[in-house]
């Protein structure tokens, strides 16, 4: 991906930030990381219905990687089922561990696909998708 | 000054992390080779030459340590590997069974957790109460420290100077306060300890805490300081060899007098070693010098932030080397990484004081926490790249 671009997706999503909004609602399962080295904080407030995502909104605060990153999984996740879901998130770790991957099927995700370069900001990158999975597992304890 | 002596400096690095760690001089790794190289024996065991060699410098630590921070009695040092395992010995090894339930314990939201989560595990070991003393500005006074007070406060735990905030507490007029209500004082001096002088006679406080690594030491080795009277009801955490007299299989056994009884197990006797080498160049140096060359750069720093219309500088008054800043709008940690990019060191965070962000309005700060070695060339070179700073998606992505 050209440099420029990859800096206009990230940046774009960063400074406004898709369904970025604290959800008091029980419909919504909600799932909270805060990083190892006490900085980045974000929860996910996801809701399912019969396997699907059917929402996601997300709130905290974090860096520009880390909230670009949640605010283009949302996009890309919302309407898509459980298992749709997971296979997005391999093919995403795929990329981020430099192993083989679809590039196709992850649009503005790739926009992380030489965050490999940075070891130190890989974290960030998979940061939402980490909380996704908490919220997924909840979902799935109690259905 | 004196940045000839210290070979990290050699790299292309400016290096503003010194809460974290500091880096060390020649002479520390030297004596730690040295070590290694020419007497490499254990401690208090041998009869050997080599091993009375090494029993006579790991002593000679513990007096230089004893004159640093002036304390009465050679006894009084323990050495241990930081101010987390000395908070731990005095919380576990001698509040335990000083305190009883429902005593008072005093902290503030600004502590380290290492002087916050044993005192927490305390409270539902044996159900002492740990209530905050409420800080104004950030800050400890001695009026909220008198307001904070009951008779069943029984220990006031504080850090000399915070890692967060960088601000110096009246430890001498506390611990005033504090005996006079016959409240025992402990103090987490590793931030403090490496920056000025410390006086325990002085100031009268009862326990003190800090860290070789934080003041040009090698990493492992830190000393808990007590009145001997406290030392002396204070049990180990560690039981084994070298700590004590004997010991028969009619269970029957003694312990060793203080220091020894509280030191078992083989120690960290080449850092021990090292640690020396760190105190006298300090001593070399002057502490009084020290603090008042980092309080000019601090000053420096703060003046020239100030030119930058973007940044905002969260603790500009406190007396210390420690600076908390934003670039307006920017996430901490994306401005640690832009200026990594250029090779400076800084730290993004809460800064693992996690109850902060209850009391700063902003929760995640860039810390700059400056040493001697310090220059107001590296803070002009660190203001260019800030001057920089409308293009950090450019740099970090
Ligand atoms: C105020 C304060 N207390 C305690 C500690 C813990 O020191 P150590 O990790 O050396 O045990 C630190 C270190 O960051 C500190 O800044």
């Amino acid at each position: 991906m050209d440099s420029n671009l990859r800096r206009e997706i990230i940046v774009d999503n960063y400074q406004n930030p898709t369904n970025k909004k604290t959800i008091d609602d029980k419909e919504f399962i909600t799932a909270s990381t805060i990083s190892d080295s006490c900085i980045d904080n974000i929860t996910l407030f996801v809701k399912f219905k019969d396997n699907v995502i059917e929402d996601i909104y997300f709130d905290g605060e974090a860096c520009a990687i880390t909230t670009s990153a949640t605010s283009i999984m949302i996009k890309k996740l919302i309407g898509k089922t459980i298992d749709e879901a997971e296979e997005l998130m391999n093919n995403y770790y795929n990329m981020i561990d430099e192993k083989e991957y679809s590039e196709e099927e992850l649009g503005e995700l790739n926009a992380y696909n030489e965050i490999y370069k940075q070891p130190n900001r890989k974290k960030c990158a998979i940061f939402p998708f980490e909380t996704l999975k908490k919220a997924i597992e909840k979902y799935k304890m109690h259905n | 000054m004196n940045r000839e002596d210290f070979p990290m400096l050699k790299n292309d690095l400016i290096y503003f992390d010194n809460g974290a760690t500091t880096l060390k001089p020649q002479c520390v790794i030297n004596e730690i080779t040295n070590y290694y190289e020419n007497y490499s024996a254990n401690a208090h065991r041998g009869d050997y030459d080599i091993s009375r060699k090494v029993d006579e410098l790991y002593e000679k630590t513990r007096d230089d340590v004893k004159e640093f921070i002036n304390a009465n009695k050679r006894e009084e040092i323990i050495f241990t590997k930081g101010t987390t395992e000395s908070m731990n010995m005095i919380i576990f090894g001698f509040m335990k069974n000083y305190l009883q339930k429902d005593d008072e314990v005093l902290i503030t939201k600004t502590e380290h957790a290492s002087n916050v989560l044993p005192w927490y595990t305390l409270e539902k070991e044996i159900g002492i109460k740990v209530k905050f003393i409420p800080l104004e500005d950030y800050e400890v006074t001695i009026d909220n420290v008198k307001k904070s007070i009951n008779n069943k406060t029984k220990v006031i735990s504080l850090a000399w100077v915070t890692n967060t905030i960088g601000d110096l507490r009246p430890i001498k007029e506390i611990t005033k306060v504090a005996h006079d209500n016959n409240i025992l004082m402990v103090v987490d001096g590793a931030q403090s300890v490496p920056h000025f002088k410390t006086d325990v006679l002085d100031t009268d406080i009862d326990f003190l805490a800090f860290s070789a690594h934080k003041m040009l030491g090698p990493t492992g080795v830190g000393v808990l300081y007590g009145k001997k009277d406290y030392l002396e009801q204070m049990l180990p955490l560690n039981y084994g060899g070298g700590m004590n007299s004997f010991f028969e299989s009619d269970k029957s056994l003694e312990y060793k007098p203080l220091p020894y009884r509280l030191e078992a197990g083989t120690m960290n006797i080449s850092g021990i070693l090292g640690f020396r080498k760190a105190l006298s160049y300090l001593n070399k140096i002057g502490m009084d010098k020290i603090t008042n060359y980092e309080h000019e750069l601090k000053d420096y720093l703060v003046k020239r932030l100030r030119e930058i219309d973007n940044i905002e500088v969260y603790n500009e008054n406190t007396k210390s080397g420690i600076v908390l800043f934003n670039i307006k709008n920017i996430f901490s940690e994306d401005t640690s990484q832009f200026l990594n990019h250029y090779h400076v060191c800084v730290r993004a965070g809460n800064h693992c004081a996690k109850m902060v962000k209850d009391e700063l309005i902003i929760k995640n700060t860039c810390r700059i926490s400056l040493y001697f070695y310090n220059t107001k060339e590296e803070i002009d070179k660190f203001i260019n790249i800030m001057k920089g700073n409308k293009d950090i998606f450019k740099v970090i992505i």
